[in-house]
């Protein structure tokens, strides 16, 4: 791992295990490692994108990057601090640095309460006069794109894009150098998802925002990120420069991820070459030996099923497999 | 040659509260056996309701025009008539099978009952009948997977116990709204992999409705893309992304990340937000966000018209087609 000098956030051997959950007869399943083990770094104003299917970590590892989450194991480095074990108190100044973008707007907006009351909130917290937060809310909203005059209006008087523009609006309430957004734009229509995803592109340009950008979708992600991440139950199996990792995968279950991304041209789809997995993503409960990925995997060979690979460079980025490329 | 479903003028209208909503206004389409119909559209467009009105799963809504399956007319037949009809000639799936599974019985006892319903099959008949389904459907161990419930199944497994339910007994349509919404991409892959396995094995017609432009380039032969429950174009896939001939098609192409895209640009996103149903405009549904708007288009609502040589493509927009000046900007 090559820790840049300055890295804003610099994240080692990140973990997480839930307990299992009780069963009807009150016994505890077997634990569930949701993130194992996952480390990489964040410049300022640099986006890395974290991609991967449902239940991979990717979440769970936004949630301990803003300590909504606390790791059971690991280390959360913000600007040379450990932020990962610090107490409520202790971590309060420092919340105003890291601030989190929310899925669904309309649900992490509270109904009741009006877009000046929500945006300045964080500002209150913060020991803010409420003037000065009302003044601050009103400029946040026009640099969101939305109009000042509404500032006394509430969430549902919004569409669900102008209302995920309020959590930003939040979100930046603070002046933070870092934000974790987790799939900002998947519950929104796709004519309105370019709208956000131009708009954070702008605050980032104009702010030198960092962001953990978490989503699903591999476009999306592609647009907005100078590196990637791909997580496959609960680790990282790839991790490099955006480029280098679309045009030339080096993981086979990053090849397959971005084969099986249908492209909105039927042309190019017919041309292509899918590479299809059988079968789901395993249960992060009862994980597989080896490499997680072996029971999917095209290219599997003997070590695969007994031996977990380690993150390793190859093809100047960072893959977890025994036999990366061809 | 009678296409397998021809839909002409459809409207469905809701009584609500606030005023009566028509969801879906002058919509016609076919669907020929062995085709697949991708129904494009965003939240409000109509493209769910359109699909329930063509299985007569419109609870409450009133509805206008025709809508015949192989030549038979649906609209006013009895809810007695349209069961007969509904699994034996035209099947749905939808975005959660969970909705579509009942939790308290197998997943064979489901499928089995099918074969009992439609073809009074025994018993012992049905059971083997669901158990080879759910092996077409590419469920490992189906003997031992048919007397599971619904719950131990994984989200890809659902979907395919949904989808060998829908198919036991050989219907001519099938409807599928979102089927592959929920799912990962990965599985998404292997589920849109079988139905055009399915479709090609038996002929069968299928629409696809879904938000997705990429799933749609992968399996439709025609698109029918909606907007404010109405057609906004209509036209064979490949024509459909080569030259988008309505500003909203050509707006929805442009405003997408794309996998295969090398500039880093700003998209190019569409202002505004889709339509409200309760308060429709008088003019074009899309005037409002659209870049091309003159002042005919708040005005007056263009009607679908042909579009380029040859039948296959429709269009509803004053500008698209002769002499106008909308000169394909991608």
């Amino acid at each position: 791992m090559t820790a840049a000098p300055q890295a804003l956030l610099s994240v080692r051997d990140l973990t997480m295990t839930f307990p299992g959950r009780r069963s009807a007869t009150g016994r505890r399943g077997a634990p569930v490692r949701a993130v194992d083990g996952v480390s990489f770094d964040l410049g300022e104003g640099e986006t890395l994108g974290l991609v991967g299917e449902s239940g991979c970590g990717k979440s769970t590892t936004g949630r301990m990057l803003v300590r909504l989450l606390e790791p059971t194991a690991g280390s959360v480095e913000f600007d040379g601090r450990d932020i990962s074990r610090l107490s409520q108190g202790a971590l309060r100044p420092l919340r105003r640095h890291i601030q989190m973008v929310f899925q669904d707007p309309h649900s992490s907006l509270n109904p009741r309460q009006t877009v000046a009351r929500i945006v300045s909130d964080p500002l209150l917290v913060q020991g803010w006069t409420a003037a000065d937060a009302r003044r601050r809310a009103a400029e946040l909203m026009e640099l969101v794109g939305l109009i000042p005059e509404h500032i006394d209006r509430y969430p549902h008087e919004f569409s669900g894009g102008q209302a995920q523009r309020i959590g930003i609006a939040r979100s930046l309430a603070t002046s933070p150098r870092l934000i974790v957004a987790d799939e900002p734009v998947s519950a929104l229509d796709v004519s309105v998802q370019a709208q956000i995803v131009n708009l954070m592109e702008r605050l980032r340009r104009e702010l030198g925002l960092a962001y953990v950008f978490i989503a699903h979708d591999l476009s999306v992600v592609k647009r907005v990120s100078d590196r990637v991440a791909v997580m496959y139950l609960g680790r990282i199996v790839e991790i490099g420069e955006k480029h280098l990792l679309y045009d030339d995968p080096q993981h086979p279950y990053t090849r397959a991820l971005l084969s099986a991304v249908p492209l909105p041209d039927p042309a190019a789809e017919r041309r292509r070459e899918r590479i299809v997995l059988l079968g789901d993503p395993p249960s992060p409960a009862a994980p597989p030996p080896g490499c997680t990925f072996h029971p999917r995997c095209p290219k599997v060979q003997e070590i695969c099923r007994t031996e977990r690979p380690l993150l390793r460079v190859a093809a100047s980025r960072e893959v977890a497999c025994h036999f990366p490329g061809d | 040659m009678t296409a397998l479903l021809e839909v002409r003028d459809l409207r469905v209208t809701f009584t609500t509260p606030r005023g009566s909503v028509r969801a879906v206004d002058s919509l016609g389409f076919t669907v020929g056996a062995g085709r697949t119909l991708g129904i494009v559209g965003e939240s409000g467009s109509g493209k769910s309701v359109t699909s329930l009105a063509v299985m007569g799963l419109h609870r409450g809504a009133e509805i206008g025009g025709s809508v015949a399956l192989d030549g038979r007319e649906l609209t006013g037949l009895s809810e007695r008539e349209l069961s007969r009809l509904r699994g034996r000639k035209m099947a749905m799936i939808f975005q959660d099978p969970l909705s579509s599974l009942h939790p308290y019985y197998t997943v064979g006892e489901q499928i089995a009952e099918h074969f009992r319903v439609h073809f009074k099959a025994g018993r012992s008949a049905a059971r083997k009948r669901a158990v080879d389904m759910l092996g077409e459907v590419g469920i490992p161990e189906p003997a031992r997977r048919a007397g599971e419930y619904p719950h131990q199944f994984s989200g890809g497994m659902r979907q395919r116990a949904m989808i060998a339910m829908a198919l036991a007994c050989e219907p001519d349509l099938l409807i599928a709204d979102e089927p592959t919404t929920a799912l990962d991409v990965t599985v998404q892959a292997q589920i849109l992999e079988l139905i055009a396995r399915l479709q090609q094995d038996r002929g069968l017609g299928v629409v696809l409705i879904t938000h997705d432009l990429g799933v749609v380039a992968r399996v439709a032969h025609e698109v029918l893309v909606m907007y404010g429950g109405r057609a906004a174009e209509q036209a064979p896939v490949e024509q459909l992304f080569a030259e988008p001939a309505h500003p909203y098609t050509r707006g929805l192409l442009d405003s997408l990340p794309r996998l295969d895209d090398a500039d880093d640009a700003p998209l190019r996103a569409i202002p505004g937000s889709p339509p409200s149903l309760l308060t429709p405009a008088p003019g074009c549904a899309f005037a409002p966000r659209c870049p091309e708007a003159a002042a005919r288009c708040t005005g007056e609502r263009p009607e679908l018209q042909p579009y380029g040589e040859g039948p296959a493509r429709t269009v509803a927009c004053h500008f698209a087609g002769a002499g106008a000046p909308a000169e394909v900007t991608r």
